[in-house]
């Protein structure tokens, strides 16, 4: 059978960039191909950004930018967006919070409008806060509290990885910070980081770039002009020996096991970043990949894995520092010390021995699928070029990703191999509670 | 300082919204391949992909059998081993997964346009030559296992799977997922029984979506596909039971620092004539954020985070489930506003604009959902599964035009009413059977 490579697409969306007189960088991505647009507001702050003792606090601000703004009742944004045939949502990553909705292309000046409203002031209420505090503690209760591997990894890593409070505490946040959040201090959160000039809105989809820039002015152009305020260094140095950690989940009925190691800077090297990209796929994709071979066929001692760059699984949408991480569930009575000593050993093996025939070249095909068919959605678009122009002010380099992907050499993704060492690697494992 | 000196009183008025675009339905061809076949194909060239969903019929078979099937009918052929079958799918980008429902069993996956043929090739090589290899069969068989157990920690499965049984009775639809030791029974050769028996073109659907001239991906799917032969036998599932209203079911699960609640209330399938004025009524109720159960008991009482409410389709029948995890403290409370909304939807006619909130979101989210390659080739394939295909878009779109207030009154009534519905809840027993006995006949079980 030929090992004949699959030549890589690219996407070719056009991109219009510009910077309103408050500040707010603008980027539109049109496309006539259906009638549909997507919007994103992303705001440059996230959970690293929250304050001591005000764990989940970026988080809980998400909700209550939803409970009104200046000419909007509570529930308006809501049954504006959806009475218009639109979705919406928010979501709070480590270094951004995004809202964003998906319409009818007639509903553009309407999803402008809404999003300008709330940029100028939320209705921050105390009867609103402890609506939301109430809500935020459900879906906590949801996504951590009341089910098994509640939060694994990406809550439960970061405190063994890192030291500092931004980069290790909790995110969703204790319910008593989230208990004793007050009005006052949504406020300061909102003056500080809800800055016109710290955020940045991209639309896609269906539009006319001049209509829409006309809109854009006529809906934001008047939004006071506050600018971004100075982004802390969150730099932390990096682990110089093994940390590794466990508790146990009453409500697990299985081991498992997570693994991560510090990466190059997305932003600032993202050239020495991407081989680490590549690693993660050619480690875990699929049932050719080399440790789901090794470990759930061959060796059957976790039953599934995956492998991913960015806490939340942002690869392209996270700043320094990050990290590679591997995670895996093990079967009963499993032995995560010999999971932890095979992922070494194949680490070594793929350092050492290289990739065999095609292996890096099909990971690499499988990856720009995966890029092709999330920018197919206009908001995936608009939301991952928002993010590119927040964090690197280079919205365009979401055509250019599948190309970079397969520019990645084996050299390079053994070289990245090699530095993912047992004494850099932070590690906690589940020990199941719940087991029947 | 006070965060409400942000905000001035507003005067700004709300833009109007633009003309709706019509629905547009996009390019599509079909054609029967003489083997029983059916190949639908969409062109949406907006990324140079293509979506594949092959859709067989699968009522009534084996439940352990059915799901280990699913798990292995990619792990290997007479030509090649699983690894090559994944490594060969993802030299074309491509990739494909199996899955089973009491309805169906389902392979789909997507992959650069380039590489359809060679995906097609792949995909008839498994469906005519899946070996089921011992090893294979017993490394899957154990995943399987501990999958079902993991699953059976989560409340959300626990509470479905309740709610199924209670629904369902004795109908197959009500036990969806097998025990373990049932798992651990099934052999290579029972797998390969049933790929004879089951697997095979006769009432089957093959949907390819994307960057593809219609004509010419049938062409590669009958070049591909057109040697799949076999004609086992077709199993016909009885339809599924009227809901049989009675106490309130209590699965216990002692610790649980929420409930799970589940309603069921009957529901029409999508070529019934009430159909389009159910499914108004369920988003004026339940079926979106901006709909009353949502509006109660989250954004005013804070008692829950995502309740939701929406009709299920199966082959035999559908229903309406309406779920939502609530504080355990404030789980009789959430029952009791629940009971409210749904009353209130049935004996009282909605608000017009509510009903045109509701109408243009049910009419958007069509727009919405066909505008991805994969999307459109979910919504092809689940149509098809039911007989229909895309141009019933077109014709649902009009009954949700005109859909009138008293159609969707009409349609609360009949389907909505609390006296009408299933309840099961999921949670700790010990706090809440006191405060449900309350408000109902609760009839308790361990979980």
């Amino acid at each position: 059978m030929p090992t004949r490579r699959a030549r890589i697409p690219a996407t070719k969306y056009p991109v219009e960039r510009f910077t309103l007189d408050n500040g707010l960088r603008v980027v539109l991505t049109p496309d006539r191909s259906a009638p549909v647009i997507g919007v994103a507001v992303v705001y440059d702050v996230g959970i690293r950004s929250e304050p001591e003792g005000r764990t989940g606090f970026a988080h809980l601000f998400e909700h209550l930018m939803f409970q009104g703004s200046e000419n909007l009742e509570k529930l308006a944004h809501f049954r504006h967006v959806q009475g218009a045939g639109g979705t919406f949502n928010g979501s709070t990553h480590l270094d951004y919070t995004d809202y964003y909705e998906t319409l009818p292309a007639n509903a553009l000046e309407r999803a402008l409008f809404l999003e300008a409203d709330r940029m100028r002031g939320p209705r921050l209420t105390e009867e609103n806060l402890r609506n939301q505090v109430d809500v935020v503690k459900e879906e906590i209760r949801v996504n951590v509290l009341n089910r098994p591997y509640g939060g694994f990894p990406w809550l439960t890593l970061p405190p063994v990885m890192f030291d500092t409070f931004p980069n290790a505490h909790d995110g969703y946040g204790s319910f008593d910070d989230l208990e004793s959040a007050t009005v006052a201090d949504a406020a300061d959160f909102f003056r500080r980081y809800y800055a016109s000039g710290n955020a940045v809105l991209a639309v896609s989809g269906d539009i006319d770039v001049a209509e829409a820039t006309a809109l854009i002015e006529r809906h934001f152009g008047d939004v006071p002009a506050r600018p971004a305020p100075a982004r802390p260094d969150f730099t932390e140095p990096d682990l110089s020996a093994e940390r590794r950690t466990s508790y146990t989940d009453k409500l697990a009925p299985l081991p498992a096991i997570a693994g991560a190691w510090r990466v190059p800077d997305p932003v600032t090297d993202f050239a020495g970043y991407l081989p680490y990209v590549v690693l993660a796929e050619v480690l875990t994709d699929g049932d050719a990949s080399r440790l789901v071979e090794r470990l759930v066929q061959r060796d059957r001692t976790v039953t599934s894995l995956g492998g991913y760059l960015g806490f939340m699984g942002d690869p392209y949408d996270v700043r320094d520092p990050t990290a590679l991480l591997l995670q895996a569930h093990l079967p009963p009575g499993g032995d995560v010390d010999k999971v932890l000593r095979t992922l070494d050993e194949e680490l070594d093996r793929l350092a050492t021995d290289g990739l065999t025939e095609g292996e890096l070249a099909r990971t690499q095909a499988r990856m720009a699928t995966h890029l092709l068919r999330d920018t197919d959605a206009v908001l995936g678009r608009a939301l991952r070029m928002a993010v590119l122009e927040q964090q690197r002010g280079e919205p365009g380099l979401l055509n250019e990703l599948p190309r970079l992907v397969g520019q990645v050499t084996e050299e390079q993704v053994r070289a990245a191999a090699a530095t993912l060492r047992p004494e850099r690697r932070a590690s906690i494992e589940v020990i199941p509670g719940g087991a029947k | 300082m006070t965060a409400t000196a942000i905000v001035e009183t507003g005067t700004r008025a709300l833009p109007p919204l633009g003309p709706n675009r019509k629905l547009k339905l996009p390019t599509q061809a079909e054609r029967t391949l003489a083997n029983g076949l059916t190949v639908i194909a969409v062109r949406r060239p907006a990324v140079p992909l293509v979506e594949l969903r092959l859709w067989m019929p699968f009522g009534r078979s084996h439940l352990a059998r059915g799901a280990m099937l699913a798990q292995t009918i990619l792990a290997g052929t007479q030509t090649h081993t699983a690894t090559e079958i994944a490594a060969e799918l993802q030299k074309v980008g491509g990739g494909l997964s199996a899955g089973v429902d009491p309805d169906r069993l389902m392979l789909s996956g997507a992959g650069l346009v380039t590489g359809l043929d060679r995906m097609l090739e792949l995909l008839a090589d498994v469906l005519t030559g899946a070996t089921y290899p011992g090893d294979w069969v017993q490394t899957e068989r154990d995943r399987l296992v501990d999958r079902i157990q993991v699953a059976q920690s989560q409340p959300a499965h626990l509470a479905r799977t309740a709610l199924l049984k209670r629904v369902y009775g004795r109908h197959p639809y009500a036990t969806q997922t097998p025990d373990p030791d049932q798992v651990r029974a099934v052999r290579p050769a029972a797998l390969r029984k049933l790929h004879a028996e089951r697997v095979h073109p006769a009432g089957a659907v093959l949907v390819l979506v994307g960057d593809v001239q219609p004509d010419r991906a049938l062409d590669a799917a009958e070049q591909a596909l057109g040697g799949w032969r076999g004609d086992g036998h077709v199993a016909e599932l009885p339809p599924a039971p009227p809901l049989e209203p009675g106490p309130l079911l209590l699965v216990d699960r002692p610790g649980s620092v929420q409930s799970s609640l589940r309603i069921a209330l009957p529901a029409v399938p999508r070529t019934h004539p009430d159909h389009a004025a159910l499914q108004l009524a369920n988003l004026v109720f339940g079926g979106y954020f901006s709909s009353r159960w949502v509006e109660n008991i989250r954004e005013d009482k804070g008692y829950t985070y995502g309740p939701h409410s929406m009709v299920e389709h199966s082959v035999a029948g559908s229903v309406l489930v309406a779920a939502a995890e609530v504080a355990t403290e404030v789980t009789a409370p959430a029952l009791l506003e629940t009971t409210y909304e749904l009353g209130r939807l049935a004996s009282l006619p909605v608000r017009p604009e509510e009903l045109e909130q509701a109408r243009q979101y049910a009419l958007g989210t069509l727009q919405l959902g066909m505008s991805t390659q994969s999307g459109l080739a979910s919504l092809t394939s689940a149509y098809a599964g039911n007989g229909l295909r895309l141009d019933f878009l077109a014709e649902h779109a009009a009954r949700l035009a005109k859909a009138t207030v008293a159609d969707v009154a009409e349609a609360g009534a009949r389907y909505l009413s609390p006296a009408k519905a299933v309840v099961v809840v999921l949670g700790d027993a010990d706090r809440i059977a006191g405060p449900l006995s309350a408000l109902t006949p609760v009839r308790t079980e361990s979980a």
